[in-house]
Order: structure tokens, then sequence, then C-alpha cells
């Protein structure tokens, strides 16, 4: 991939991709939209690689005697999770299609600061090689969680080197996110108002503050948890003198906001798509776009739901539980206007509609499972086990990376200047929404029985379910490699794009040329009406603004 | 136990109350599910575009009404979810304050070690009438545990350096799993165990059976070998509090706070004395014994202490849990 694209095609016009095709041209690009291509290889690389250890605890999970033996599971589930969350997860939109995608929505000839987004790609590169080492060299058995006094004191696997890798990685996520606040602050083009801005960018700004405050907690919890490791520093391990719970409060002060890295962004792809193919102006522009602030903040004050049973006072753990009620109210807000905007509008069917159908159905039971969790009582008894387990892969699995893939689909031709399949793409589009849920809603049931999260081994009475969701893994895996091969195909060989082949609104597909020019408009665009102005009634023209 | 049942076994009396609840949260989050995928539903297949070329249609930029209405009726919803959820966990996590039945459950990987006052000892099992307050008081001798018995709808971390209780009356007799819920390396799935509920009557009968000396007896001689006995029984010359009538009674300190003499008071007094020292009394009197005694010990230690207060007066609803302040 570090060679060139094919895109041999005679072209007129000069664009991102035909400018130039050496190997430096890509490595050393600091062109926003060859980064986000970069970005978008190695994700989908790392993807597949944290989708292999699945696959290996799913074969792991058909009889209750496991196949593997304890250690290689106990690794498999720590590489699966710490792959995808810091290595797939949240970089996944951001750095992909926010990256590509949030200059040219706002009218900017790049992000503000080019170089320091090349930089962000080499430090999620080093991030991943440093974790893959760790791999490789025989993994790490601790939980993608860390906690602490196993990972610090008993474990005898490559937490160092593993934590090195996300630590590092973490600076990328940083800069990114400075990058989007910077860049959505200081570049819009005349007449972007913030009351204009699309809702993809208010998702992508809400997910930059996070990654810029959050992030530098988790590296601090990692450095502290090397000093406990090397030095025996004797703070998070009680028997010299730490606090386990308090590795805990670390970890989530950042990993629970860091859920919503991972979820706004697919909010802010679903607001576009459903817009697009409803023809009509997002309902209740305004509260998708707050709600989305509104997430990012409360979202940094729910962190101890995830100490309910760990010995936190109980009087924290009713306040956590309440702030935990009050962050599902802008995610509700959301999945409302998202439905009402369907209202009298003139709908069809193309693939990004077809996921964010997806997305609508899983991330409502996600989110509303989310709040058995936040009731205290029931989080007692499900806690730790697969309802957890089933409930953040319906967040994060049939939420983000349908979101994903219905992102994909959408900008697909802006970014590669071709039309993708669509039957393809429909019957994938299906094949992964059948497959997914065979997989996780027995685990639900699966949960509620009492069936323990990290087990190699299960008690006999599971394993019908068990079954039950390996098989859907199986029709989950056929349905992210067919993407895969008629993504590849379409590069290639798709029928050329029209600049606007969706009709849709927006600075990328209405002033952008396809594939974009490296500065992405021949013309300093000008904005002069709302977001999604799809009845096309308000032209007034408001140039105030620079 | 059909493997499609949505309930798992109800053996305590909390089951039932968490499965009611459960029940509700089933109730509301289908029918929210439903009414969303209604709409959806609806919306895509009415308002489907009929040609490819039809107009855009009039735009609708938001209504308040409606968003107040979705905002605040779910938030109504949620505060009975809140509320009873609160409740039933301030309830299931706070024993009650006598009568108590206290069973002794250590830790270590990868397996349960469960005392009785009475002295008898189990590896992976645990023994518990019905119809009785049972108590349990978790350490941990390494990591991270976590003693879950999903037919009681139960769980607590085990964290070492600290005592973690919770208790349940159990209700129907039968086997039922113990898991180990929080990850804690290699055979972390292995580490699980049974427990045996028992008619009051049978119990009583297996307690009679073998036994190596009480906890209480067990801890005697602990303090004795690690010389508690000279200050804290017999000592005149007021180098140290008494331990007659301390166990369960508050306990003033020289900063002027006061503090319940729990488990958990007393395993940091003996492990870190200087870490809340009784009114009146001097620090670095008493040696630190962290590193000195196991959680084993401790707990017999404890068991010993717990003998010098005589029962407590027992008032008419003293098995009821105590209710928590702010808990609506």
């Amino acid at each position: 991939m570090s060679t060139t694209l094919p895109f041999a095609q005679t072209e007129t016009r000069s664009n991102y991709l035909n400018v130039d095709y050496g190997w430096k041209s890509w490595l050393f690009t600091t062109d926003h939209k060859r980064i986000a291509l970069l970005y978008l290889f190695s994700i989908t690389a790392f993807f597949f690689v944290g989708g292999a250890f699945a696959v290996g605890m799913r074969l792991n999970l058909l009889t209750p005697e496991g196949l593997f033996a304890h250690d290689t599971y106990n690794k498999l589930f720590t590489m699966h999770g710490i792959i995808m969350v810091f290595f797939f997860l949240v970089p996944s939109i951001p750095a992909t299609l926010g990256n590509f995608l949030v200059p040219i929505m706002i009218g900017a000839r790049d992000l503000a600061f080019p170089r320091i987004n090349l930089l962000s790609w080499y430090l999620y590169i080093i991030g991943g090689v440093i974790a893959l080492t760790a791999v490789v060299q025989g993994g790490v058995d601790t939980g993608w969680t860390f906690y602490a006094p196993f990972s610090s004191t008993y474990s005898n696997t490559h937490v160092i080197l593993t934590a090195i890798g996300v630590f590092v990685s973490g600076f990328s996520s940083i800069l990114t996110g400075l990058n989007f606040i910077v860049t959505i602050h200081t570049m819009r083009a005349p007449g972007m108002t913030w009351g204009r801005l699309p809702l993809f960018v208010w998702g992508h700004y809400a997910t930059s503050l996070i990654q810029v405050l959050g992030t530098p907690v988790i590296a601090i919890t990692l450095v502290l948890l090397g000093l406990e490791r090397i030095l025996h520093a004797g703070i998070f391990d009680p028997a010299v003198g730490g606090d386990p719970v308090l590795f805990q409060h670390l970890f989530w002060f950042y990993s629970h906001p860091a859920v919503y890295i991972m979820i706004l962004p697919g909010m802010a792809v679903i607001s576009e798509i459903i817009a697009c193919f409803s023809r009509k102006s997002i309902f209740g522009y305004t509260f998708v776009a707050i709600s989305s602030i509104a997430i990012a903040v409360l979202g940094f004050l729910v962190w101890g739901h995830h100490l309910f049973v760990a010995g936190q006072s109980m009087y924290a753990s009713m306040v956590f539980s309440f702030l935990s009620f009050l962050v599902a109210i802008p995610s509700a807000i959301k999945v409302f206007n998202w439905t009402a905007t369907m209202y009298k509008g003139s709908v069809s069917y193309e693939t990004p509609m077809l996921y964010a159908f997806g997305f609508i159905g899983l991330f409502t039971i996600g989110g509303l499972t989310g709040l058995f969790l936040a009731t205290m009582a029931i989080d007692v008894h499900v806690t730790d086990t697969y309802f957890v387990i089933a409930h953040f892969h319906y967040v994060m699995v049939g939420g983000m990376v349908m979101a994903y893939l219905g992102g994909i689909h959408f900008w697909f031709p802006k970014i590669s200047g071709r039309m993708y399949p669509e039957g393809w793409a429909k019957f994938a589009a299906l094949i992964v929404f059948v497959g997914f849920n065979l997989t996780f809603f027995p685990q639900f049931i699966l949960g509620y029985q009492g069936m323990p999260r990290r087990y190699a081994h299960y008690p006999p009475e599971f394993q019908v379910l068990n079954v039950m969701s390996t098989a859907g893994a199986s029709i989950l895996a056929v349905g992210y490699l067919i993407p895969m091969i008629y993504l590849a195909w379409a590069w290639r060989n798709g029928p050329k794009a029209p600049q606007n082949p969706w009709n849709a609104k927006g600075l990328e597909w209405e002033q952008s040329p396809t594939p974009p020019p490296t500065f992405n408009f021949d013309h300093q665009p000008v904005v002069t009406e709302p977001a999604y102005n799809y009845s096309g009634e308000e032209q007034e023209v408001e140039l105030g603004r620079q | 136990m059909g493997v499609f049942s949505i309930f798992p076994a109800r053996a305590s009396t909390a089951a039932g109350e968490v499965d009611a609840l459960y029940a509700f949260l089933l109730v509301v989050g289908v029918g929210m599910t439903a009414l969303i995928f209604f709409f959806v539903f609806l919306f895509a297949v009415k308002y489907r575009r009929k040609s490819p070329d039809e107009a855009a249609p009039k735009a609708i930029h938001g209504s308040l009404p409606l968003e107040i209405t979705w905002s605040v009726a779910p938030f109504l919803v949620m505060l009975v979810m809140f509320a009873w959820g609160t409740k039933l966990y301030f309830q299931n996590y706070t024993p009650p304050l006598h009568d108590t039945f206290d069973i002794y459950v250590t830790g270590k990987q990868w397996m349960w070690k469960v005392q009785y006052p009475t002295g008898q000892r189990e590896i992976n099992e645990m023994h518990v009438p019905t119809g009785r307050p049972i108590k349990l008081i978790l350490a941990s001798e390494d990591v991270i545990h976590s003693f879950y018995i999903p037919a009681f709808r139960l769980k607590h971390d085990v964290v070492p350096g600290s005592y973690q209780t919770y208790w349940f009356e159990a209700k129907e007799p039968g086997r039922y799993h113990i898991f180990c819920a929080e990850y804690c390396g290699t055979n972390h799935s292995d580490m699980g165990g049974w427990v045996t509920v028992m008619t009051p009557n049978d119990f009583e009968n297996w307690l009679a059976g073998g036994t190596g000396g009480s906890m209480r007896d067990q801890g005697e001689k602990l303090f004795q070998q690690y010389g508690c006995v000279t200050c804290h029984v017999t000592d005149r010359e007021g180098r140290c509090p008494s331990l007659l009538n301390v166990f369960g009674h508050p306990v003033v300190l020289d900063d002027g706070r006061t503090v319940l003499a729990d488990e958990a008071y007393v395993r940091e007094s003996i492990l870190n004395p200087n870490a809340k020292v009784v009114k009146g009394y001097k620090h670095d009197i008493m040696p630190v014994f962290q590193g000195q005694i196991g959680e084993d010990g401790l707990l017999q230690l404890i068991a010993y202490i717990k003998s010098l207060s005589p029962p407590m007066p027992r008032s008419g609803k003293a098995a009821a849990p105590a209710p928590a302040k702010g808990s609506k």
C-alpha cells in the first residue's frame, strides 16, 4: 500500500490522487486527504488483525471445554480489545472520514496544521507497531482494561510494551483532536457560521474536545502503571501501600469518555446520511448539534458507573448512576430527531441509508441496555457478564462500525472518484446486520443467566447460546469481507462517479470536484445557506462574516 | 432450567426483587425499541421516494414542544429506574447490623477459601441456610476477584487490601454456581464453585460436623501468639484501648472523628495501627503488622475480637437492613 494507488485512467483534471504517484508523495504528504487514506489502509489492517483474534475467541467458545489453553484465550481477548479499541475504534471515523471531510465541509484548503496531521499518522503507526511487536513476542493477558494489581504485579506478559504502544498512539489521537478544533475555529469559509456547520463537523468538534482533554489522563495512568510494574512505586498495589481501585478511577476517567470518542463520529455520519437520503433538512438541527457537546461534557462525569461493584462509596455510585441516566438523554434526542427527519421526506434506500437504518436500530438497543447497566441493582448482577459485552458491542459494532461502513459507502465516490456496485453493497449490508444480531443478541441472554466475561471455559448449560453466537460471528466475518473485495475492485473498475452522485447538499459535494484537487476547491467557496437546505427555500444571502 | 429461559434460578430474596426491576426495564426497553422501529419503518415506507426525480419535500426545521416532550418524558421514566435501582442497591449492599451469620471468603489465584465462625473451612464450596441473613466478608490475597452468585443476583469485587461485604438471604435449597467475575489471570474461568443452600435443620447438622476448633478459638491463639493480649486485654498502664465491648460500637478517634468498629476498621488497625488512633492514645506504640499476618489469620483474629463484645441488645426489627439515607 506504500506505493501507487491504481488510478490509471486518463484524467484530464488534476486531483489529489493523480497529482503524483511516487511512494514519497504518499509517505511525506501533508494533504489531509492522502493522510486520510493512509489512515484508512492502516486501520483496516488493524481491524482485520483484531477481527482475527475475535475469530479465535469464538472458535474457543464453541465448546464448554474450549479449544485453546487458558493463557492463549486470555491473550486473544486482551489483544482483541486493545487492537479494536485503541487502534481501530478510536481513530476510525475521525482519522479517515473526518480527516478527509472536515476541511472540505467547512470550505478550507487543508487542516490548520498539515504537518502535525502527518505526524499523528506516524505516531499511530509507531504505537501500532509497538503493540504488534508485543503481540508477536507472545502477547499480553491483562484484558484491555489493564486492571491493577494484576497488570502491575502478577501478569508475566508484555504489559509494558503494550502500554507503550497505547501511550504513543494516544498522542496521535490528541494531535488529531487539536488539529480539528483549531481548524473548525479558524478556517471556516465566508458564510460558514457555527449555525450552518454540517452536523458531521459538530460531531467531530465534540469528539476532538474529548480527545484533547481525556487522552492525557490515560497516558498518565499508563505511565503510573509502568512505574508500579518496574519500580514497585506503591501506587496501585496494596501489598506496597497502593490502591487498586484508584487505577480503575483513572482508567475509566479516560476510557468512559473514550466510548464517546468512538460513537460521536458515528452519529455525525448518520446525520449526514439521513438528511441526504430523506432529502430533508435535519429535524431539530440545533438539538442534534448541542446534544453532541452535551454528550462530550456529561461523558466526563460518569466514569464511576464502571465501579458499582468495585468498592467505591455507595453514595458516589448513586451520583454516577444518576449522571449516567442523564447522558442517555442527548443520545435519545438524536435518535428521535433522525427518525423525525424522515417524516414527510423523500426516502430512498441506497446502501448508506441501509446502514443508517441499521445504526438506528442497533444503537437504540445498545443505548437502552445501557440503562439496565446504569440501574445499580441490575448492574450488580450483570456487570462483568456477557450482558455488558453485548451492550457495548451493540453500541461499538452495531453503532460505530455500521456508521463507519455507511460513511465509507456514502463518500466512496468522493474519495475514489468511482461508484461501488450497489447490489453487492446492499447484500453485504444485509449480511452484516443479520450476522451481527445473531452474534450479539444471544449474549444478552447469556449475561442475565450469569455467564461471566473473559471465560476460557464455561458450564455446559451456556453452550447453545454460545454456538449461536459463534455461528453469527462467521456470518458477520463474511459480511465484512465482501465490502473489502468489491470496494477494492471498484477503486479501479467502478464506473466513474459524477461530482454529486447522491444529489447531496454540502460543500464537499456541491463545490468541490470529485475527486477533489489537492487544495479541495477551484475557487474560494462562499456559504449562503444553512446546512441540509434540500428544499432550497432559504437562499438568503448573508455575507457579513469572514 | 431451560436454555432459553430469560431468568436463571431465583434462590435468594434479592433475586425476585432484581428480576422485578429487570422486568420493568425490559418492558420499557422493548416498548421504546418497538416505538422507534415502528416510526422508522412507517416513515421509510410511507415517504419512500416514488420516482428518482421527485421534487425535494418541504423542510421541517423542528419543533420545540416535541424536543421538550421527548427529553422530559424519558427522563421521568429514568428517574423511576434510578430510584428503584438505587434503593435495591443500598438494600443489597447494606448488611443488617444484627443477627447476621457471617461467612469469611478469601479469594486467591485461583480458588475461594470459605471459613465459618464455627471453624469449618471449605475450598470452592459454601453452605448456607435458608431464611437467615448471611453476611459475606470478602478478602483477597493477591489480585482483584469478584464473588458472584447468579442465582442470588449478587456479586461484589474482592479487592486486595480491603474488606468488601454484601449480604443475602437464601430462599430455595439447591446447588448454585459461584463464579469469579473479575478477570484474575490464567485460570480465571476455573475459579468457581458451588453454594449449597440447605434448610436450617440440615445446616445445623452440617455445622455440627467436624471442625478443627472455631474461628474464634483459632483467633484467640493468634491473639496470644502475636502478643496482643498483653496490652489489649490485661494492660493496666493505659497504653492501648481495651478491646472488650469495642466491636460493633462507635469509636472516637484522636482527630475527633467517630468510626464504627467493623471488620474493615479492625483489619486496618491491625495492619496499620497509626491510621486511626483512638482518642487518648499515642501513635507508634503498637507494632505494624502489615505483611506479618495472612488474610486467614486476620479473619480469625477478627472473629475473636468480635467475641469480646457480648451480643447486641436485640430490637424487634433487628434483621431489617438499615434504610440508606438519601437512597430515594
